[in-house]
């Protein structure tokens, strides 16, 4: 099977303390530690086990700068077979239909019996995987936490579902699936993983290499724009506890007693 | 002159200190307080590839180059000193030696296993009464027909008796150089030989996790082809095992210095006091100035001893250096680390206090900071 995983350079939340940057626009971005999103790591892990079991490769791609070029890296050293860069200046400023337009147009140089997105990266807004889908007449399912594979026509699928409910589903091949963390375990990138992928070339390719127009992408193209980013006002009602596990166990017991949750 | 890691030196950071944060850091307090190796972390060192570092593909090592292993022991002992101790013996210790001064077929023998991580090795040098003055150390091995018998004891030996220690290398006096001072021969002694015991050692103050061994040796009897190397060549390999060893417990004063630090600038951005953030403080926020500094100027001189050696050329006076500087700045660190967090620093909870405790081995094991000062003191021509 050959599997397309779309994967994003994003700011690693257990590394960093993430603030909203002086214009207001977006978070401060200097010195932070980037890795590879979370969500699309499962994606990768599941691809590479599919692959385990039925034989294929595993493409990794991403849209982003010569940075992005470290994510590939460490998913190649994890065991993807190839990895693609799409970078231009025209990519700049896409919004999520801007970004599964650029993926569509690299999805179609090759022929893939599977993409996989993650379920959603640090934006938040999990939309990609589903307009990737509809750009290419592919059916979709989105918060998938299981895959079996039927036949090389089928796969079944697991999603979850909100209150902790699941359902199955078979789904023709090909398709997009945008994948929930907690599918799988990710390995661990190993000593010998890096020292095979260190020096690897990885192709790029820009608007021109994927026949993209650059007004169809990037800022240019973009309908939806960020206006504002801020931390909202605390609200009423709520109250950090703060101080060592003891006290603030010690305070919470006193607060339900004094509330009556506690008898 | 080139500061720059490369890709691979690079990854190997950020992967090694996702792995010790997800794995390590958790377990790290528990351990500690239980004074408990932990076979089933170690198997998953083994398996991302933290052993064998340096050693040919060959023998299932990593084939990385000695930097790579420095960062990568640096990186485990940013979380724990004890799970790092692991690491730098498992390498720098006990595969070390196996691998620079081995025969083909005792390299063929242990190497893949050790470089799995399936097996640990130790390396018995320390006696009783023979710490800084090798001279005074009393094991010896008498050759008989085609065998030598090993009698003597060993101490604090690191790694050399879990469940998973496949055997240990011991230097013995094995007669007397032309000169009149003793020979020295090392030799392979397999776990489970008649006569040969290994006792871990309990009530340790630091490095808790880590195993530490007595060993025995009561006639212990092995074949000639367990010589390393060549007879009389134990001395040569002592020091130059040393050398190397220097340079992976400077990545332990390095990487428990850099752990220690972020911990305190964390502390110091969150806690109020006053009405502030304490790190708005001068007298707290010039602790975390010198604090990173020093760890500056550790890391560049340990890499750059690191660098003289994957150059080939002479590294011991840096190395003794890197060893002595990098411990002693941890001890500063740590106790920086300690002071900003005040009371909480004292729990051990807040992880601090157990890099202030583990630190006191890196002034003593290894060579002692005195002994340090004298290799230097020599290479300077005092």
């Amino acid at each position: 099977m050959e599997i397309l995983v779309c994967v994003k350079r994003v700011p690693d939340t257990s590394e960093n303390e993430i603030s909203v940057a002086g214009d207001g626009k977006d978070i401060q971005r200097d010195d932070l530690v980037y890795s590879v999103n979370e969500w699309d790591n499962y994606a990768v892990e599941e691809a590479i086990q599919i692959v385990d079991r039925a034989g294929g490769n595993v493409t990794v791609v991403t849209v982003g700068g010569d940075d992005s070029e470290e994510i590939l890296r460490r998913e190649m050293a994890m065991g993807a077979n190839n990895g693609i860069l799409l970078k231009d200046d025209a990519f700049e400023g896409s919004d999520g239909k801007g970004i599964a337009t650029i993926l569509k147009a690299v999805a179609q140089k090759s022929k893939y019996d599977l993409i996989l997105t993650g379920a959603q990266a640090d934006a938040g807004a999990a939309q990609v995987g589903g307009m990737l889908a509809a750009m290419m007449d592919l059916p979709y399912a989105s918060l998938v936490n299981k895959i079996e594979i039927i036949d090389d026509k089928k796969l079944k699928i697991g999603r979850e579902i909100e209150g902790g409910n699941q359902e199955m589903n078979e789904i023709n091949l090909p398709c997009v699936l945008s994948i929930q963390t907690g599918i799988n375990e990710p390995r661990y990138v190993g000593i010998r993983g890096i020292r095979k992928v260190a020096s690897v070339e990885i192709p790029t390719y820009g608007a021109g290499d994927l026949g993209l127009a650059a007004s169809a992408v990037g800022v240019a193209g973009a309908k939806v724009k960020k206006i504002d980013y801020f931390v909202p006002v605390l609200g009423d009602g709520a109250e950090m506890l703060e101080g060592s596990n003891e006290e603030i166990i010690a305070k919470l017991i006193e607060l339900l007693k004094a509330k009556g949750g506690l008898k | 002159m080139d500061f720059d890691l490369t890709n691979e030196q690079e990854m190997i950071r950020r992967e090694v200190r996702k792995f010790a944060e997800k794995e390590i850091a958790p377990l790290a307090l528990e351990l500690d307080e239980k004074e408990e190796f932990s076979p089933e972390l170690t198997r998953k060192m083994g398996e991302i590839g933290l052993f064998g570092m340096f050693v040919s593909e060959q023998y299932e090592g990593q084939g990385m180059d000695y930097l790579s292993y420095i960062i990568a022991v640096e990186e485990i002992a940013r979380v724990d000193g004890s799970q790092a101790a692991t690491i730098a013996a498992g390498n720098s210790l006990g595969i070390g030696p196996l691998y620079y001064f081995g025969t083909e077929a005792q390299k063929k023998r242990y190497l893949p296993k050790l470089c799995r991580g399936e097996a640990l090795w130790g390396f018995g040098l320390t006696e009783p009464t023979a710490g800084s003055d090798a001279g005074g150390s009393k094991t010896t091995a008498v050759k008989d027909g085609n065998d030598w018998v090993i009698n003597g004891s060993k101490i604090f030996i690191t790694n050399a008796a879990t469940e998973m220690t496949l055997g240990v290398t011991v230097q013995a006096i094995t007669g007397k150089r032309p000169n009149g001072k003793p020979e020295y021969t090392c030799f392979i002694v397999e776990s489970g030989t008649p006569g040969f015991k290994a006792v871990p050692m309990h009530q340790k103050m630091m490095w808790r996790s880590s195993n530490t061994a007595e060993l025995y040796f009561d006639d212990v009897r092995v074949p000639q082809e367990n010589v390393l190397g060549n007879q009389g060549d134990g001395f040569h390999q002592m020091l130059k095992t040393l050398d190397g060893g220097r340079l992976s417990i400077g990545a332990m004063g390095l990487g428990g210095a850099q752990g220690a630090y972020e911990l305190a600038l964390k502390y110091a951005k969150k806690r109020e006091q006053f009405g502030q953030p304490i790190s708005k403080f001068q007298a707290i926020a010039f602790k975390l100035a010198d604090c990173a500094m020093e760890i500056e100027c550790g890391r560049n001189l340990l890499y750059k001893a690191c660098w003289l050696r994957n150059e080939k050329r002479p590294f011991e006076k840096e190395a003794a250096m890197a060893k002595l500087y990098c411990s002693e700045l941890m001890g500063r660190v740590a106790n920086h680390a300690v002071q900003i967090h005040g009371g909480y620093g004292l729990m051990k909870e807040y992880n601090v206090e157990r890099f202030y405790r583990d630190q006191k081995l890196l002034d003593i094991g290894e060579g002692t900071s005195e002994v340090q000062r004298l290799v230097i003191s020599r290479y300077i021509g005092c």
